[in-house]
């Protein structure tokens, strides 16, 4: 294993993977991994979860072809340096933000989308130029060894590895040196993680879960219900059976619409599932035994078994849970306490839907808030009074394909953010690159021999200097007489810093910002032209 | 009861819990939300720093001989240009940023909102006591966080004088002062924080992180490192001296994290480039600096005996070409120039943090990169004065370092529209401008959608034909999305 990870510290420092070319080329092998073994992944997906392939293809492949697709056709525009607006005194400096790789980074994935979680990260990775070793999850092991074979065949494998085994493997590695650490799971494992990082000094992305809420208002169309009915429903037990980090926890209600609300659900998991335990259709199955009894146990607390009002039935043969839906279980069991992560959902009422903010803000920070409302104000109370790492109104899950969004959590959701540029931006260090030049100086005409550095920060954001400098040079150039003029000219053009650059068209983001990159370019161009005019009159000439 | 006295006497754990659950409630009250509270306390800032540069300009030379002008500037004037370009810029900053949705959300709209992160603490350090405390917390009070600053024992005139500035300037419930060493930042270390600010050395770095880990706190860590400056041929040479002497010495005596730690240049050039470091040295500092008011003093003795240590090693201490004058009494060490020190050597291989200044010699000045390179850390900056642009381009691309500087020092910590900030060994996370605003803000997604056009394609009963469907849709082909709806399979 170390020799593994010394060799993709010298394909790093060789620096193949930082050009364009070697990205898009392991980014283009990617697509083909994908979409040449589609069948051999449903086969696996459906060998450690149960996954239909329809399930398998939205949720995983599809993710994967579309993140990849989108990442090739933004990266020119992501590795691009940022150029930065300077303050006009440090003119004619330029300041520009350059995005390069971290190094060599290590992403743990998780078994609930043993592909997608494992993939997602990796195109970030690759995008940015990091060498990187994936370490998936060993309770899916066909999608595991599927990854241990196929990816040395399609990508780089001096810079890409990936290695299997157990929580004994995925400690060693996290007793090596990393740049960066990717980790999706468990909020208890993201602090192992985390705490082994801290030695050496390894900046951290955790992706981790908790139990998200979602709020149904109440609705006076029928039709809005039905609609939401069905997000819901499909949001629940669609992805991986409820075995996902974004899917919902437990629904908040009020008491007057529950029963209504109880029966559309009711009659939509029939719709979509099936009715009996034994003809279940496109439903996953749980993981495994050890995650089987954890569920099964949330069930047996009596209490909890008497607030059963649809489904409950389990096969522990087949390891599959009925979608199961609870009213009222008590807020202090383990149902409510837990982060569930299977087929259950508990609805909890309320005398009245705002209460639902409260009754959020009383545990923590979840992934996501989902809320079904139609409500302007009651929308606006939940963006600004509850805290998670998503909103999203009025659907489930639909913010996970959302390229634009960030997508990570707040506080025991874990922190860091992915997806689409968000997951470049994950594996890059932002290096601020100020270039300066040697004229003009201004210290030779200040009388104090040492204030000149320190004073330009005094300055900071101050226009004065320019014109205060300006005067000074052309008083020292009156001084110098005529002669000394045409010498300092030819000094002039000689030492002349480059002209100020041109935004590209794509700079202005057409919002109106007080200070435009038009407005600093005009200013910068204006005070060249003074520099560099031939003009006797605003002529300058370098002084020192 | 007595347990008020006890408090004063030791901070611990316990008090440390009283101080967090105030501050958890303030902010829980929505307090610090608001945009009037955040200006108000951006303005006490401000107003703070006016009526008080006597009192601070005393209290920094009490701890570090700090001379006024150094004080004024870094610590007061830079502080004061972060809190009001907070106050220009805020109003734009809070506002939600509008993200793209994609034809398969249709339709919907998307938003990236900046909350605050809740209650926050701010561990800052002893050589910029001021600026290193109140700067990122002009960035926490911008996002709308309530705050517990630490400041560092190490320059205790300064932090007590922080303590009784901030009890008086600003809004208590919501900000507070601990002041206190190992004890009370452990005591402190045992609390939930929805994020941790530290700036200081890696050592307890490490121990801040491992302490956040364990609340899954994220942190921003501001270290320091070997920070190089590599000098070609060729150049301004006046000009160049000036700014590598006023970002060495001129900060802090070097005791700065942005601090130039070294030079590499070449064989041929390196003595030109002593005798004008001595003739400018010579017009800043006077023939005998270990008496200018124009240098700060050693911080303390465990310092200045670190740094002897560093020069009084076999290695070096015959390698002195201009000063090594030391003033034990008085904590002053003068600006001393190392010509060619082995790479080996204790100076060498830890960050100095002082003013001496070593000089390595390479034969080609592209062979300084690999000087910076072959040390395996990561600086926090690294800077390179040359005129040769394909130089500049190969600096750029080859050296990583939190910000490079190409011809100048440590001007980059005053351009806020750079993030400030390391990599590697020099810490994580960066901040200044928007940039500090961001750094104390979660950026939530929000996803907003509406009712209609709900495709059922995402639902189950699954089918061959749905498979095909959203096949089509990943693929974004119209026609295939055509074909799949009404069945026609590809042939």
């Amino acid at each position: 294993m170390e020799g593994s990870i010394a060799e993709l510290r010298e394909t790093f420092t060789s620096g193949r993977t930082k050009s364009v070319e070697w990205r898009k080329k392991q980014l283009k092998a990617l697509l083909d991994l994908i979409s040449e073994n589609e069948d051999k992944i449903f086969h696996a997906l459906h060998q450690d979860l149960g996954k239909h392939p329809a399930e398998s293809y939205r949720d995983e492949i599809g993710v994967i072809l579309k993140s990849v697709d989108y990442t090739l056709s933004c990266l020119d525009k992501w590795v691009a340096p940022k150029k930065e607006k300077l303050p006009l005194f440090f003119f004619p400096a330029k300041g520009e933000v350059l995005s390069e790789p971290l190094g060599v980074v290590l992403i743990f994935s998780s078994w609930n989308f043993p592909i997608s979680l494992a993939l997602d990260p990796l195109i970030g990775a690759i995008s940015a130029g990091n060498t990187a070793v994936l370490k998936p999850s060993e309770l899916s092991p066909a999608c595991m060894s599927f990854l241990i074979e196929t990816v040395p065949l399609y990508l780089d494998n001096k810079a890409i590895k990936v290695i299997g085994g157990g929580a004994d493997v995925g400690q060693r590695l996290l007793e090596l040196k990393w740049d960066k650490i990717f980790f999706t799971g468990s909020p208890r494992v993201g602090s192992l993680v985390m705490t082994a990082a801290a030695k050496h000094l390894t900046p951290v992305t955790l992706e981790l879960g908790g139990k998200c809420p979602v709020i149904v208002d109440n609705f006076s169309s029928p039709s809005k219900s039905k609609v939401a009915a069905k997000r819901i429903v499909g949001g629940k037990w669609g992805p991986c059976a409820g075995q996902a980090c974004i899917s919902i926890d437990y629904l908040l209600v009020e008491e007057k619409s529950a029963s209504n609300l109880i029966e559309l659900l009711k009659k939509t998991i029939k719709k979509f599932y099936g009715e009996n335990l034994k003809d279940l259709k496109n439903l996953s199955r749980i993981v495994n035994k050890h995650h089987f009894e954890r569920i099964s146990n949330l069930l047996k607390d009596p209490q909890v078994a008497a607030s059963i009002v649809y489904g409950g039935s389990v096969n522990e043969e087949k390891l599959v849970i009925e979608p199961t839906i609870l009213l009222d279980p008590p807020l202090d069991s383990d149902i409510m306490t837990e982060e569930i992560f299977g087929p259950l959902l508990p609805i909890i009422t309320l005398k009245n839907i705002e209460e639902s903010i409260e009754f959020i803000n009383s545990k923590p920070k979840p992934l996501v808030i989902y809320a079904f409302t139609d409500n302007e104000t009651f929308k606006k109370r939940i963006l600004s009074e509850t805290s998670s790492g998503t909103v999203t109104f009025n659907d489930v899950m639909m913010q996970f394909i959302c390229d634009a969004l960030p997508f990570g959590g707040v506080g025991q959701s874990g922190f860091g953010r992915y997806h689409g540029k968000y997951s470049f931006d994950t594996f890059s260090h932002e290096k601020a690159v100020f270039h300066g030049a040697f004229f003009p100086e201004i210290e030779p005409s200040i009388d104090s021999q040492r204030i000149g550095d320190p004073l330009r920060f005094l300055f900071v954001n101050g226009r004065i200097p320019l014109k205060l400098m300006a005067t000074k040079l052309e008083e020292s150039e009156v001084k110098d007489g005529s002669d000394k003029k045409k010498q300092g000219e030819e000094e002039l053009t000689k030492n002349l810093p480059d002209p100020p650059e041109k935004p590209e068209p794509g700079d202005c983001c057409g919002s109106g910002c007080v200070r435009c990159v038009w407005d600093v370019y005009y200013e910068e161009l204006e005070a060249y032209n003074r520099l560099c005019k031939p003009d006797p009159k605003n002529s300058i000439s370098n002084s020192s | 009861m007595g347990s008020e006295v006890e408090k004063k006497a030791v901070f611990d754990t316990e008090a440390a819990k009283v101080v967090v659950k105030e501050l958890r409630e303030s902010f829980a009250a929505g307090k610090t939300k608001s945009y009037e509270w955040r200006v108000s306390q951006l303005k006490a800032i401000l107003k703070m720093m006016e009526e008080n540069e006597p009192q601070i300009v005393a209290a920094l030379r009490e701890d570090l001989s700090k001379p006024e002008l150094e004080s004024s500037i870094y610590e007061i004037a830079m502080l004061k240009n972060a809190c009001k370009l907070a106050l220009k810029e805020m109003k734009h900053w809070i506002l939600p940023e509008k993200a793209k949705t994609s034809l398969t959300t249709f339709p919907s709209s998307a938003e990236i909102v900046s909350e605050p992160f809740g209650v926050v603490l701010v561990i800052s350090a002893w050589n910029y006591p001021f600026l290193l405390s109140l700067d990122p917390v002009v960035g926490a009070i911008a996002a709308g966080n309530a705050i517990v600053l630490k400041p560092s024992e190490i320059a205790p005139a300064s932090s007590s004088l922080l303590a009784k500035l901030v009890e008086t300037y600003m809004d208590n419930s919501c900000i507070k002062v601990v002041e206190g060493g190992v004890t009370e930042t452990s005591a402190l270390l045992e609390q939930k924080w929805d994020k941790i600010f530290y700036t200081g050395n890696g050592r307890i770095a490490r121990i801040v992180m491992a302490a956040a880990a364990k609340h899954l706190t994220p942190v921003v860590l501001e270290l320091g490192g070997k920070s190089p400056v590599i000098v070609d041929s060729d150049i301004n040479l006046q000009v160049a001296t000036r700014r590598i002497i006023a970002g060495k010495w001129g900060c802090n005596n070097g005791q700065a994290c942005i601090s130039p730690d070294y030079v590499v240049t070449t064989k041929d050039y390196a003595p030109k480039l002593v005798d004008s470091f001595k003739r400018e040295l010579e017009r800043f500092y006077g023939k005998n600096p270990v008496e200018s008011n124009d240098l700060s003093r050693i911080v303390n003795s465990n310092h200045f005996a670190r740094l002897s240590k560093l020069l009084d090693e076999d290695k070096v201490s015959g390698k002195i070409v201009h000063g090594g004058e030391r003033d034990k009494t008085n904590l002053k060490i003068s600006p001393t120039i190392l010509l060619d020190v082995p790479q080996d050597s204790l100076i060498m291989n830890e960050e100095i943090f002082g003013p001496l200044l070593p000089i390595i010699l390479v034969d080609k000045v592209e062979d300084s990169f690999d000087v910076v390179n072959s040390t395996g850390t990561k600086p926090l900056a690294a800077y390179l004065f040359t005129n040769d642009k394909k130089l500049k381009e190969k600096f750029v691309a080859t050296v990583s370092a939190g910000g490079l500087v190409v011809n100048d020092t440590t001007v980059h910590l005053a351009v806020h529209t750079l993030p400030f900030g390391g990599v590697g060994e020099s810490g994580m996370g960066a901040y200044h401008g928007k940039f500090s605003f961001d750094a104390f803000s979660h950026k939530k997604a929000v996803l907003y959608r509406g009712f209609g056009a709900d495709a059922f394609v995402r639902y189950p009963p699954y089918t061959n034909g749905k498979l095909r469907l959203l096949r089509a849709l990943v693929n974004g082909g119209l026609l295939d999305i055509i074909r799949a709806i009404f069945g026609w399979s590809k042939a």
